[in-house]
């Protein structure tokens, strides 16, 4: 392959791998909105508590004045799973029972707190510098196979989150899920715990976006607060959801993956404009984000593939 | 510490602070009893209404006080255009479909403002002015201005509500929608009238909050949840409690950094905005329907 067609490729392995991460992420969304109808805008937060958690167990010299921990990185991305799982029971036991908006607004409240903590306690984040550098895995590889490599690797990951998500959605915990979704009173009257219910939602939902957070981090190879810019990653995931088909684990991952395609690719095509022009394209495209999703929202709520309740016969 | 130190220093800076949450979350609280859910895209109009103001500024040669009304009108023509375009189609949706349609909204005046005038920090140009002073005690001209619109507003929306027809046809319909609509209430003409009261006073607090700092796209963005914690203190849809809750938010952030303890503050000043995030989880928590009593 030539020069110019590798590069090229290496590119279009970079926008899938952030394809994938989002995919994960959007998937966590899924099983907060899409099962549950848990109105879930602190996603940054629980991305942000994955990232650093992974980031400060392996990187080789410590964040700020925390020592180097020199954690393998399988234990570390379970470690930010279970971090984001942690503060998502903390989150969920006092907010979970909010009604949808009130819920939102607690959850970007809280996500908003994370951020100030992430920007301004240097001796556990580093502060503004952020935590670097980061190992990413299979770099000894060295182009263009450390890439495709740690691609397969977030796919696999990608996989496995889906397998999971759908097992969860066709068991008799994800009909409950439904049903609290559907008809909170009747579920209720069911004899239905549902708080627990929701609670137990929202922590695996955060438990993926954990994950997600985990896997950007190693694939930026540095963590500072810009990476998790709280508006863009909320947002952009619940365009992606929105735009996949909500309750659909296969349209939250499509809707990673074209979102994200899109988002990237008009990044492609600005770097061939003056650069003064390339930024303020950049805005246009922000601009045609918000778009798009109104146009969803008004033209087809359901999204791309909308959800598909499970026939009875798939019931067990 | 003096007592005239605390005054000027906490105590008016919190109140200035307060008076531009409550001019904001009056809005807010206005239009989420009509519309029956959270506009997003409050903090966006916002900067909306202050860049507006920034243009006639620029374009005009008149100074920020007397650009208030371009603001106003630049900002209720966004309100009514995202209205027809945006929320007034997603009718009879699920109220979180809109808070949703909200965050769209919010992004693309965003993208607009940073299109247009970039991400820089502008001013208009008002220079320093010389404080008010008098035996120690010191305000800003500016902030004194702040107070009076503020009482001004509250007045004049205060006599809105409680004397015109069209006020009461607005309370109305925020106690129940339903009920107003068969009564021949013209909910349209309500749904228009929120929005002309409510992106006005986005405005004015837009322009107000460009005069005491700064002029940035996220300006207005980052005044958004300690609006919602004002809003909803107050008891959301409850204009009232929204003036009470702006106050308090307004009060509560600039005291975090009072040097009770051996002189260092209660919470770091980086930690200041946090303070309304943190009284906004605690109120949702202990009290979601604010900490006025509904009558119902």
């Amino acid at each position: 392959m030539s020069a110019e067609a590798v590069g090229l490729t290496l590119y279009f392995v970079q926008i899938a791998t952030l394809g994938a991460i989002y995919a994960v992420i959007a998937l966590g969304l899924n099983v907060n909105w899409g099962f549950s109808g848990l109105m879930n805008a602190g996603i940054a937060g629980f991305v942000a508590i994955g990232a650093y958690t992974s980031a400060i167990l392996t990187a080789p010299n410590g964040a700020g004045q925390l020592g180097a921990f020199g954690w393998p990185l399988w234990a570390a991305w379970l470690a930010a799973m279970g971090a984001a799982g942690v503060l998502a029971l903390v989150m969920g036991t006092i907010t979970v029972n909010l009604r949808s908006d009130y819920l939102a607004i607690a959850t970007l409240g809280i996500a908003e707190i994370l951020r100030l903590i992430v920007r301004n306690e240097d001796w556990l984040t580093g502060g503004p510098l952020g935590v670097t550098p980061l190992a990413r895995p299979f770099e000894s590889y060295g182009n263009p196979w450390a890439p495709v490599l740690f691609l397969l690797l977030l796919l696999a990951i990608v996989a496995v989150v889906y397998w999971l998500a759908e097992r969860a959605i066709r068991s008799p915990w994800g009909r409950v899920q439904r049903a609290l979704r559907e008809n909170e009173a009747a579920a209720a009257a069911m004899g239905k715990d549902v708080r627990n219910f929701r609670l137990q939602s929202f922590v695996l939902g955060a438990t993926f976006m954990g994950l997600g957070g985990a896997m950007l981090a190693h694939f930026s190879k540095y963590m500072s607060p810009d990476v998790v810019d709280p508006l863009t990653t909320t947002f952009l995931v619940w365009v992606m959801l929105i735009a996949g088909g909500s309750g659909n684990n296969r349209g939250a991952i499509i809707g990673a993956f074209l979102i994200w395609g899109i988002w990237a690719a008009t990044d492609f095509l600005t770097a061939y404009l003056p650069s003064d022009v390339a930024t303020r394209a950049a805005y246009l495209r922000l601009f045609l984000i918000g778009l798009a999703l109104q146009i969803i929202l008004i033209r087809r709520p359901e999204g791309l593939i909308g959800e598909r309740p499970p026939r009875p016969a798939d019931g067990r | 510490m003096s007592g005239l130190e605390f005054v000027n220093f906490y105590l008016i800076p919190g109140l200035v602070l307060g008076c531009i949450y409550a001019i904001s979350a009056v809005g807010l609280s206005l239009l989420f009893g009509i519309l029956r859910f959270a506009n997003f895209a409050h903090g966006d109009m916002m900067s909306w209404g202050g860049y507006s103001a920034l243009v006639a500024v620029t374009f005009l040669g008149i100074g920020p006080w007397a650009s208030i009304p371009v603001a106003i009108v630049s900002t209720v023509a966004l309100g009514l255009l995202v209205q027809r375009l945006f929320y007034g189609r997603l009718k009879g949706a699920n109220s979180v479909v809109l808070l949703i349609s909200g965050f769209g909204v919010a992004l693309m005046i965003r993208a607009i403002l940073y299109f247009l005038f970039g991400p820089t920090e502008v001013t208009y140009g008002l220079g320093i002015q010389r404080p008010f002073v008098w035996e120690g005690f010191r305000i800003q001209w500016r902030h004194m201005y702040f107070i009076g619109t503020a009482v001004a507003i509250v007045t004049a929306l205060h006599l809105f509500l409680t004397r015109t027809r069209t006020g009461k046809a607005m309370r109305a319909m925020s106690d129940n929608p339903d009920l107003a609509r068969i009564t021949g209430i013209p909910t349209d003409r309500v749904v228009t009238v929120a929005w002309v009261i409510g992106a006005s006073l986005t405005a004015v607090a837009g322009v107000f909050l460009a005069i005491d700092t700064q002029l940035s796209p996220l300006m207005g963005f980052n005044l958004l949840l300690p609006t919602f914690a004002a809003a909803i203190l107050g008891g959301i849809g409850k204009p009232y409690g929204a003036i009470v809750g702006g106050l308090v938010i307004g009060l509560a952030e600039e005291m975090s950094s009072l040097p009770l303890i051996d002189g260092q503050p209660l919470l770091t000043p980086a930690y200041k905005t946090g303070v309304a995030f943190a009284i906004l989880v605690a109120v949702l928590i202990v009290r979601p329907t604010g900490i006025f009593r509904s009558p119902q």
